[in-house]
């Protein structure tokens, strides 16, 4: 057990130094992220509409489809040189590979919402206050269990034609109900409501992570063995 | 000369299909003609006659069964399993537009809104968008075997999100009417409206089975072929 983990974060560490050596698909993601908040502020009247009961959609709509560009980039690297033909050719089982996978594209999407946070509290003007922990516990909960159906989907969605439109088409469904629980929880967060209201909603999308994390590690080998 | 079996399986498919459509239009006229006209909806209410049949097959029936093949295919790998769950996904798929468009129909008149966020239609909607992935999946792999097991795993993850959405899509309050016929206790609907509502429920089953019959045919001669073409 120790050894899989112990393996898992080598891989992991492999993909993330892979990643920081060029930066150019982070740096991409994040310009993304900041552009979608742009759009969003001129997407709406501000003397119609008040920030504060914007600011939640704002917040995870622009996750969400950061988080999708960040995702699409997983498994075309590997395609390069067919690197992953490599990968599955080392002595470590499927699961540990997804593993690996897994937590260097959920590093990846992490730093990326790290990234567009500070900018969604510079352009909206949110006051995050003491709501910052709560919202953070939410964010890595919420990312967490779509990371792990995108990061089974980006692996499929390499091998096919259309790879960069089939992963959102696919993905997006699978996002819905963490962000519906994501934005229900951080709304009275945003409000100053304490964390203690919002248990249930953080309850579901652990509930989801579980799920989702266990049935992704299951299905993994049928998606890469031949 | 031997039968072609793909060509026997697409007969049998068109006889069935036939037979459900005359099915339907039986139904129809039995609903038009022979049924009492609901009091308070009033004609709106006919479109119930198709609009429940369709559904329930579709969630009832289709969707299961291509999840619980998806899962019987990673298993045993029988390229059988696979050509029904791509065909009852692909009927599916037919169901849920015939739902989706009969709803609003009869929302429109009775509810003054041709769509609404309820629960039951979110849940509906996000059916018909993961079986349309599903399809564009299938659509974009070109070898079989990679075909089979990627959708298999997209339809085991969906079935595994359906509670999911359900959970979270049914905490809003719900404009949709409540089950009439399967519910813990009687029916709550005079005779000759059930007898319309049961023969709908007849026939919308004798046409998925006949369109399934009918597409897993198809498939199965596109398979030949490949495989003909291939040697």
């Amino acid at each position: 057990m120790r050894r899989a983990i112990r393996l898992a974060l080598v891989l992991a560490a492999k993909d993330l130094r892979v990643e920081f050596r060029t930066r150019t698909s982070l740096l991409s993601a994040a310009v993304f992220a900041a552009l979608v908040l742009i759009v969003f502020n001129f997407a709406r009247d501000p003397t119609a509409v008040a920030t504060i009961d914007l600011a939640p959609s704002v917040l995870w709509v622009t996750v969400a489809f950061a988080s999708v560009v960040a995702m699409n980039r997983a498994f075309t690297t590997e395609r390069e040189n067919a690197a992953f033909d490599g990968l599955l050719l080392a002595p470590v089982s499927r699961e540990v590979l997804y593993l690996g996978k897994y937590l260097a594209n959920l590093v990846f999407v992490l730093l990326v919402e790290a990234i567009t946070l500070p900018l969604f509290v510079l352009f909206f003007n949110v006051g995050l206050g003491h709501a910052l922990p709560g919202l953070l516990l939410t964010m890595l909960l919420a990312t967490a269990g779509f990371v792990a159906v995108g990061t089974v989907f980006s692996a499929m969605v390499v091998k096919t034609r259309f790879a960069e439109l089939m992963l959102p088409v696919l993905l997006l469904p699978f996002m819905v109900p963490p962000l519906i629980y994501a934005v229900r929880v951080s709304t009275p967060l945003f409000q100053g409501r304490p964390l203690s209201e919002v248990v249930a909603g953080l309850r579901f999308l652990a509930l989801y992570d579980v799920a989702f994390i266990t049935l992704s590690v299951l299905l993994f080998s049928a998606v890469v063995d031949e | 000369m031997t039968a072609d079996p793909a060509l026997s399986v697409i007969r049998r498919g068109i006889i069935l299909t036939v037979l459900a459509l005359i099915g339907v239009a039986v139904v129809m006229v039995m609903a038009l003609q022979f049924t009492p006209v609901e009091a308070n909806q009033g004609l709106a209410q006919k479109i119930f006659y198709v609009h429940v049949p369709t559904a329930a097959v579709a969630l009832w029936i289709a969707v299961p069964a291509t999840g619980i093949a998806s899962i019987l295919y990673l298993w045993l790998h029988d390229p059988r399993l696979d050509r029904f769950a791509a065909a009852s996904a692909e009927v599916a798929v037919v169901f849920c537009l015939v739902v989706l468009t009969t709803g609003p129909i009869w929302g429109k008149p009775i509810w003054g809104t041709w769509w609404t966020w309820d629960g039951r239609l979110t849940l509906t909607l996000f059916l018909f968008f993961l079986l349309l992935g599903y399809h564009a999946l299938r659509g974009s792999v070109r070898d079989p075997l990679e075909r089979g097991r990627f959708s298999a795993v997209l339809g085991i993850m969906g079935m595994a999100l359906v509670p999911f959405i359900h959970l979270s899509v049914y905490l809003w309050r719900g404009l949709h009417p409540q089950p009439v016929v399967l519910k813990p206790s009687a029916p709550s609907l005079p005779w000759e409206m059930l007898r319309t509502l049961l023969a709908g429920f007849g026939v919308f089953i004798l046409l998925y089975v006949g369109f399934v019959t009918l597409r897993y045919g198809l498939q199965l001669a596109q398979d030949r072929k490949e495989e003909a073409d291939a040697a």
